[in-house]
């Protein structure tokens, strides 16, 4: 049982509109993997299809082997979200304990279970590297340092596939690099399959190992050498598409036709 | 003030000034109300500060005051007025916000409505005009056994939803996306937090008056919040500031000619004022 993801022939569909079909893909335990396309292109509708809050329109969809919302509690999940206010004064190690026991109802008692959470918070900030600044009020930290806690905090009670909805968006170059790099690091120290929906392939372009693409009323996966070529993506786009390489190692798309516009699920909230 | 026959005024014996403050029915019940009034205030107004809902808690005591004018004209007990009114209220505010609680004008709007129908009441009561000002401005005097009652029930009943309830309510709180996300029901704890609120201020509005709520339940919880970002800390901070300020509050007033209200605020404004220049 080592797969985390597998799509056969699927279709999802929000009220009777298809937003993509026959997609069939899988995603392996320990593998990183971004998730791109255009906006309204079906990246959150995936995300959606992942967590089981959007049941298929059609083919089947198994996740860490089980029915899709059967394994949620062996997700971790990072919703697409704006900076903590600057007024915010809960501390970020605060924060990550709500990824633990923040939904739990009750009255936490001392004791062996209180240590051991303890322990497990202060193993997690150090897996992100946030020992220096966890216990500082969440709104005095930079986009950067949220983020490493946001994904610490969904890491903490050791899911089997993380699931980050554009956790870049707010954050500079050198800071994209980062977290993409400590990404990585987690896929491979901790065995967690991660998908990452982005915007920009390029920031991460180094750290991943397969690409799922989506365009067109549908999606194609495989490593990046694979997907992001003239061939694959003007297939999928049914338009002239052209990738282009700069001398750095950057992608350049180039010719992508205008989105016909979808109800933007992206935008919908 | 009442000058009572027994009352002896303050001395510099701090034990027989205590044993004065107790040797009055009255004085006992106002004890025992504001205790569990600074407990519940201290405790919701650190969730109300922390969810930027003060504005909402200001509208609700604006609605105690004609819940309680409106009781006392209908002959009621004037602590179900207070509540009645709260819960109410509070049940509309959640009716008419949204999902980010941003309908001020529609909150303003209902506010003032709410002060011009208390003071029809208090026109409607003619009797009830001398307690016009401990309506809006608090007193100690005239708390009687059943609205001790009823308050102390009220604040045991809220803390222990209150508790029960903390942790998704700071993670819906702090992060209602994500909490979503983790399963913490967060519209449901949002309705429930504004009835806990209203509850909170029809209790505060018995002690502080309805103008002065904001002494015990938003001074002493965003002063904890200027203090520590501890949630565990903080909780226990805005709780023991607000407990401070109104036994110190009640006891002056007992001791001298001034009202309740102004002693609470001011009380409570001086570590708010501190923690302020304290940390930037």
């Amino acid at each position: 049982m080592s797969e985390a993801i597998r799509l056969e022939d699927a279709a999802a569909a929000r009220g009777r509109h298809v937003i993509w079909e026959h997609v069939s893909l899988t995603v392996e335990q320990g593998e990183f993997v971004a998730v791109l396309g255009s906006n309204g292109a079906g990246k959150s509708t995936f995300l959606d299809v992942v967590l089981g809050l959007l049941p298929l329109h059609h083919g089947s969809a198994r996740i860490l082997g089980r029915a899709p919302g059967d394994a949620n509690a062996e997700i971790g999940y990072l919703p697409q979200r704006h900076n903590f206010d600057a007024s915010a004064r809960i501390r970020g190690v605060d924060v990550v304990r709500l990824g633990l026991d923040g939904a739990r109802w009750g009255v936490p008692l001392p004791g062996r279970p209180a240590r051991a959470r303890k322990e497990r918070l202060r193993e997690v900030i150090a897996l992100v590297g946030a020992e220096s600044y966890a216990e500082r009020p969440i709104g005095a930290l930079s986009g950067g340092e949220q983020q490493r806690l946001l994904i610490a905090q969904a890491l903490v009670r050791r899911p089997r596939l993380l699931l980050l909805d554009e956790p870049l968006d707010s954050l500079d170059l050198t800071n994209q690099a980062g977290v993409a790099a400590l990404v990585q690091r987690i896929c491979r120290d901790e065995g967690v399959a991660v998908l990452l929906v982005a915007h920009d392939v390029n920031p991460i372009l180094g750290y991943l190992d397969r690409v799922v693409y989506f365009a067109g009323g549908t999606a194609v996966a495989g490593t990046p050498a694979e997907v992001i070529t003239s061939e694959t993506l003007s297939r999928l786009y049914g338009a002239p598409v052209e990738v282009l390489r700069t001398g750095d190692g950057r992608l350049v798309v180039v010719g992508v036709p205008e989105p016909p516009f979808v109800h933007g699920s992206r935008h919908a909230h | 003030m009442l000058i009572d026959a027994a009352f002896q005024g303050l001395s510099w014996n701090l034990a027989h000034d205590v044993r004065e403050l107790f040797a009055f029915h009255f004085m006992v019940n106002a004890l025992l109300a504001g205790t569990a009034v600074a407990v519940m205030g201290g405790a919701v107004g650190w969730f109300m500060v922390l969810r930027r809902q003060a504005f909402a808690g200001h509208t609700l005591a604006m609605i105690a005051f004609p819940g309680a004018a409106g009781a006392t004209l209908a002959g009621l007990p004037i602590a179900f007025g207070y509540f009645g009114a709260c819960a109410a209220g509070a049940l509309a505010l959640a009716g008419v916000s949204g999902r980010h609680s941003r309908e001020s004008a529609a909150t303003g709007t209902v506010q003032a409505f709410a002060l011009g129908l208390g003071f029809l009441f208090v026109g409607l009561y003619h009797g009830l005009l001398n307690g016009l000002q401990a309506l809006l401005f608090g007193t100690f005097l005239g708390i009687d056994d059943g609205q001790v009652r009823t308050i102390v029930a009220v604040v045991v009943v809220a803390l222990a939803a209150l508790a029960v309830g903390a942790r998704p309510l700071l993670f819906a709180s702090v992060d209602a996306d994500v909490a979503r996300a983790a399963g913490v029901p967060v519209r449901l704890l949002s309705f429930s937090f504004l009835l806990l609120l209203g509850l909170a201020v029809a209790a505060t509005s018995q002690i502080t008056g309805a103008l002065l709520v904001f002494a015990l339940l938003v001074t002493p919880a965003a002063t904890a919040h200027r203090l520590t970002s501890r949630p565990l800390v903080g909780l226990g901070l805005s709780v023991a500031i607000a407990l401070v300020v109104t036994w110190l509050g009640l006891a002056l007033a007992f001791f001298s000619v001034y009202p309740v209200g102004f002693y609470v605020t001011s009380l409570a404004f001086a570590p708010y004022v501190v923690a302020r220049s304290l940390r930037r």
